[in-house]
């Protein structure tokens, strides 16, 4: 196996997914196969070719600025209006620091 | 008046000769859809007060003697994954069911000022991560053309809905292939434009580096038309280009003469399926058409989907952090902490594949494996986008297949989620160089089901791709 059930639920924490016992399971047998799969990648040399992060187009250095003019923001309420749970103009959740 | 066969200048002209009001056009059109989606499923939901407040704006600008615009009155579907202002867009997911967006993407805006009357909002998989639309919390799509069979997906939806004529275009996103498969399995076309020419602005991302917005259309040229409306610079998505957006229905007048197509060697060299011989036949046609044909080779193309599934899965787990309970809609019950919340916010909204993508990305950006995986998939990327760059020396475009089988049956491949990985082949290679690529119908199989083929040109050259689509389909395709 490249992926033990511990290795899944460690993942799983860094995810922050509370997976089932037979979620588990499961994902370790798939992953298991995805990851044999994409072992694939080390039968080649990729000797000293560049990482390509973004699809490259020639553009001046500047094109991504934008002229520094103020614009209406989204505004509180909108921002608010699909939370769960909101109060006083802001988020709620729970609570993080003991009294 | 018949929606299901209606072109985008068909309409344009009907309005402008006043043989019918975009009004009546957005009421037929809505009323046509909601009766014929039962059928396929095609939309979750419907926006009939913003296409007849659209459809007003087109009449008035009409009466008062100015241009409607090249969309005036078009019926467009939008595949739930882009963001409507005030319309429920819900990425196919129980985390967002209820999420209404305060802000419209630009594509959007875009299709709303050059007159399109938005209907509704296309079912998809589960933020756009499936090959099939079965992925959805709101259950499957039927095939209008097969309805035991998929769409294909992840953009199943709008798909389905041009095919089914509900729509006379739409709009999809494509990361891998979510546009060009459903296109290719419900026998329409289907655009996935140059990596940065169309804004993403509004589109949920799933994987930034990868992530497009194309349209769907009966015709190439509804779908250049569509092109030409949402492409070009944004402020407000600085991975858009600057490059100048042509006119690219000027490029759809059949002649293909002396043009040179490679056909990748590694793709057809195992594809001896139906598919495969219909795209030989789709070849011979363009030959006799006169362009040029040759074998070319794309020597990295085994790697591709390993590649592939490196770099979606680690950037959709980056892109998916934000579905943690606080913000967008969905949290669950009762947890005594907010790590809980997070845990079991994200546990019970997320579907099985999200999951499974996640859980695929945190494991290859995680201590210890960055290089292994993610650094070394980015290397090879850079070799496949080479592969094409070499190509391109040679020959103005590539013609392939789009995949290699036409729709499967609803729940055939469900269980088996790297067969689903490895069905998109295809389309993956052109994804990871950022290339424009696109499926045109290429007849059907002896069931009657859709084959696409696929045509694959340089950054920025879709003029030449609609310019060979367009040939091909005035040359009345395999019909």
């Amino acid at each position: 196996m490249k992926i033990t059930e511990q290795e899944v639920r460690y993942v799983a924490g860094l995810a922050n997914l509370r997976l089932s016992d037979s979620e588990v399971a499961r994902f370790q047998v798939d992953l298991d196969q995805i990851l044999e799969h994409i072992g694939k990648l080390n039968e080649l040399d990729t000797g000293n070719a560049a990482p390509m992060s973004q699809v490259l187009f020639e553009t001046d250095e500047t094109a991504t600025l934008r002229p520094d003019v103020i614009v209406a923001p989204l505004g509180n309420q909108a921002a608010l209006a699909n939370a769960p749970e909101s109060g006083a103009g802001y988020f709620k959740v729970p609570q993080v620091i003991e009294r | 008046m018949d929606i299901a066969s209606l072109t985008i200048d068909e309409i344009r002209e009907g309005l402008l000769a006043r043989r019918f009001r975009a009004g009546e056009l957005a009421a037929e059109a809505l009323r046509f859809a909601e009766e014929e989606n039962p059928k396929t499923g095609a939309y979750l939901h419907f926006s009939p007060e913003r296409a007849l407040a659209a459809a007003r704006r087109v009449d008035d600008k009409i009466d008062r003697g100015e241009d409607p615009g090249v969309l005036a009155g078009v019926p467009v579907a939008v595949k739930d994954v882009i963001v409507t202002r005030g319309i429920r867009t819900t990425c196919g997911s129980k985390l967002l069911e209820n999420y209404v967006p305060p802000y419209d993407a630009t594509a959007i805006i875009r299709l709303e000022e050059a007159g399109g009357l938005i209907l509704g909002k296309t079912n998809c998989d589960e933020f756009a991560m499936g090959s099939s639309t079965e992925n959805s919390a709101f259950g499957p799509v039927r095939n209008p053309v097969a309805p035991d069979r998929v769409p294909g997906g992840s953009s199943g939806g709008s798909a389905a809905a041009v095919a089914q004529g509900t729509a006379v275009v739409a709009l999809g996103s494509d990361t891998g292939g979510s546009i060009r498969q459903p296109a290719s399995f419900c026998g329409v076309s289907g655009v996935t434009p140059t990596y940065g020419r169309v804004s993403r602005y509004g589109l949920t991302a799933f994987a930034s580096s990868l992530d497009h917005i194309g349209p769907f259309a009966r015709t190439v040229k509804d779908a250049a038309r569509v092109l030409g409306v949402i492409a070009g610079r944004d402020p407000r998505d600085s991975t858009s280009a600057e490059a100048p957006v042509p006119d690219y229905t000027k490029a759809l007048d059949g002649n293909v003469k002396g043009l040179k197509l490679g056909l990748p060697r590694e793709y057809l060299k195992d594809l001896t399926s139906e598919s495969g011989s219909l795209i030989h036949r789709g070849v011979e046609v363009l030959r006799k058409l006169g362009c040029e044909v040759r074998e070319i080779g794309l020597p990295h193309t085994d790697y591709a989907i390993a590649t592939y599934y490196i770099i979606a899965t680690a950037e959709a787990s980056s892109n998916l952090a934000r579905y943690d309970g606080v913000r967008y809609t969905f949290r669950s019950g009762d947890s005594a902490t907010l790590a809980d919340m997070y845990r079991n916010t994200r546990g019970e909204g997320f579907g099985a594949e999200c999951k499974r993508r996640i859980m695929l990305g945190t494991y290859v950006l995680s201590a210890g494996y960055y290089d292994a995986y993610y650094l070394k998939a980015q290397k090879v990327r850079a070799l496949i986008a080479r592969d094409f760059a070499q190509a391109f020396e040679e020959v103005d475009a590539v013609v392939a297949p789009v995949s290699p089988f036409p729709a499967f049956r609803l729940g055939e491949k469900v269980d088996d989620p790297l067969a689903m990985y490895l069905s998109d082949i295809f389309t993956i290679t052109g994804s990871l160089a950022g290339i424009p690529c696109m499926s045109v119908p290429c007849g059907r199989t002896a069931e009657g089901l859709p084959v696409g083929m696929q045509i694959l040109t340089r950054h920025f050259g879709e003029a030449t791709m609609f310019r060979i689509a367009d040939a091909f389909e005035r040359a009345g395709g395999l019909n």
